[in-house]
């Protein structure tokens, strides 16, 4: 019992992991939260339902689309949003990436009602001893996997990559040395949307959505980022599967109503103790 | 005290509160104006609180309907288990959100930023998923009133007229605690936490108790507010008392109206709730009306950030002595 549900939060865990790792992303080259994550999730998820219904392309290559639109989506709301107030108290921020969030939501419920959805799509399922688990758990936690991959190679080996960490560490020095630091706040705020679209399209392939249901993914994410640290992409990777875990550990011992309880007494509880989550950052 | 009575601001401010309260009296359909009304003075109620936290000691509480949604809980479990009155339920609603306020202001409030916001929502969530599992409270599908007890207050009518005159005067109340704790020593303290929390505790202002006793002010009438709402609506559930939402809400109408003035999140409110109102029964923007609040906020936040009075204040100066 308590192994299959471990493994399955696990695979969760990385899809988790990969919304939270564009929150985290965007807070640690930029100081902002990003409050219009949830519905940038939500949007991912339609992305694949609409583009599976209406040509019956496979997910996964829908996926290459929802990420192209999620970069593009999310320089746009930079730029419109974020970037007159980056600056600016953090309760600005907020506000601004929040109206965003009311917008996102306001324009999808009017077009899609709030409706559950889902995308139908089976690959069947793979048994492993006392495991059953469904194909597009594992390769959502794969493709999980190739995107941080990909990011870490961006971020370590490509000059805008480079130039992203130069504005990470200091804006000002990365502007004096001719890095356009405006284009590459925008490009990561787009980065991290990119991850949030990702994640959603991913969740669709197994679960059923509303246009609504980015808000409790947005939650998850700030609990993970906060386990692993705000800032720190890899750390929301591990902090997702963290997540995972517990998730699929907790309901062996107390009802699975318990579980959004203990998620945000240990979400307070770590803000309170280790601001800086579990595996630290750099602050 | 006495010069502070003086002051044309918070006359204008009380005065303002007073024609809303009175508005249904004069209204030709009472009870349709009297929901209006309500919520209306509720939503003033709440950004009212809000802004002491808020815009006089500059700390964004992202969270701050779980004071509404647990003070609602208390006071009406108070009522439909123990059968006590209306006035001992309000009293022990606030009281509650007011402890929860204390014992977490010790603990969040030294988070500073963002990192305070998201505990905020953090605190939030956590209570409304407990509540979803404490059995006395219902669990997930809530209490409901029994008809009975509006008996004792005469009748469900009159229960209802209760009710909005009750949240009138406490309204009043909240208006004119905001406007005595910006005028007292202890407001100026909190807004110089507001500016600068380091040099702040260096001229003396014990920082930790300020903020506290601001947090826990801003959360026992959100608390009081909550059990009035729901002795009114009848029935009380986790989805209706935690809504996040209108936490966010709550922050617009402080924006709107202009943080750290205590006209501003009055007229902030009153204008937030007329325009959603309008648009809610507007056919074109029915479906959009989130929306279109959202494009309100983001052209404040973008354009006018200190809210309309600020900006009135910032523009004439004169204006000051009348527009506290």
């Amino acid at each position: 019992m308590l192994v299959p549900s471990l493994v399955d939060g696990l695979l969760l865990g990385f899809v988790y992991g990969i919304a939270a790792m564009g929150l985290s992303l965007i807070w640690g080259v930029m100081n902002v939260i990003n409050l219009s994550h949830g519905p940038i999730i939500a949007l991912g998820m339609f992305g694949v339902y609409l583009v599976f219904n209406a040509i019956g392309l496979n997910p996964y290559l829908t996926l290459v689309l929802v990420a192209v639109m999620g970069l593009l989506l999310g320089i746009l709301i930079y730029w419109v949003a974020v970037h007159r107030v980056i600056n600016a108290p953090h309760l600005s921020t907020l506000l601004a990436t929040f109206s965003v969030n009311m917008i996102i939501v306001g324009i999808g419920t009017a077009v899609f009602t709030t409706s559950p959805r889902n995308v139908d799509f089976t690959l069947g399922s793979i048994t492993l001893g006392p495991i059953t688990l469904p194909w597009t758990r594992i390769l959502a936690a794969l493709a999980a996997g190739v995107v941080t991959v990909l990011l870490y190679l961006f971020l370590y080996r490509t000059p805008p990559g480079k130039a992203i960490r130069a504005v990470t560490d200091n804006r000002a020095a990365a502007e004096l040395m001719g890095i356009p630091t405006n284009w590459m706040l925008a490009l990561s705020f787009g980065l991290g949307t990119m991850l949030a679209a990702i994640s959603g399209g991913l969740i669709a392939t197994f679960f059923p959505f509303t246009i609504l249901a980015g808000g409790s993914y947005e939650l998850k994410s700030f609990v993970i980022c906060v386990l692993g640290g705000l800032g720190n992409p890899l750390g929301a990777l591990i902090g997702g599967l963290l997540l995972g875990a517990l998730e699929g550990i907790i309901p062996a011992f107390m009802e699975t109503s318990w579980v959004p309880v203990l998620e945000f007494i240990l979400f307070v509880l770590i803000l309170l103790v280790r601001p800086q989550g579990l595996l630290g950052s750099k602050t | 005290m006495s010069k502070q009575l003086k002051s044309p601001g918070l006359w204008l401010s009380l005065a303002i509160v007073v024609a809303f309260g009175l508005w249904p009296a004069l209204a030709g359909n009472k009870a349709y104006a009297r929901e209006t009304t309500f919520t209306i003075l509720k939503a003033v109620a709440l950004a009212s609180s809000l802004n002491i936290l808020l815009g006089y000691t500059g700390y964004v509480s992202f969270g701050h309907i779980v004071f509404f949604g647990l003070g609602g809980y208390v006071g009406f479990y108070l009522m439909e288990v123990h059968g006590l009155h209306l006035a001992v339920a309000v009293l022990a609603g606030g009281l509650s959100a007011a402890l929860l306020a204390f014992l977490l202001g010790k603990a969040i409030l030294r988070l500073r930023g963002a990192y305070f916001a998201l505990a905020t929502i953090g605190v939030n969530e956590a209570v409304r998923a407990f509540i979803k599992n404490f059995d006395p409270f219902g669990g997930p599908i809530g209490m409901t009133l029994n008809f009975q007890v509006y008996k004792a207050y005469g009748g469900p009518d009159r229960a209802l007229w209760i009710a909005y005159i009750a949240t009138a005067l406490l309204t009043l109340v909240i208006v004119l605690v905001s406007f005595l704790v910006k005028t007292s020593r202890f407001g100026l303290g909190l807004m110089a936490i507001r500016e600068n929390e380091d040099a702040a505790e260096v001229m003396g202002v014990v920082a930790p108790n300020a903020k506290t006793w601001a947090y826990v002010l801003s959360a026992l009438f959100p608390g009081m507010i909550g059990v009035l709402f729901f002795f009114k609506n009848g029935n009380i559930e986790p989805g209706d008392a935690f809504v996040l939402h209108q936490s966010i809400e709550a922050i617009v109408m402080v924006m709107l109206g202009g943080q750290g003035t205590v006209l501003g999140p009055i007229l902030g409110a009153a204008a937030y709730q007329r325009l959603r109102g309008l648009l809610l029964v507007s056919p074109l923007f029915k479906n959009i009306q989130l929306a279109v609040a959202g494009v309100l906020l983001l052209i404040i936040v973008l354009f006018v950030p200190a809210g309309v009075i600020g900006w009135l204040r910032g523009r004439f100066p004169r204006l000051r002595r009348v527009l506290e």
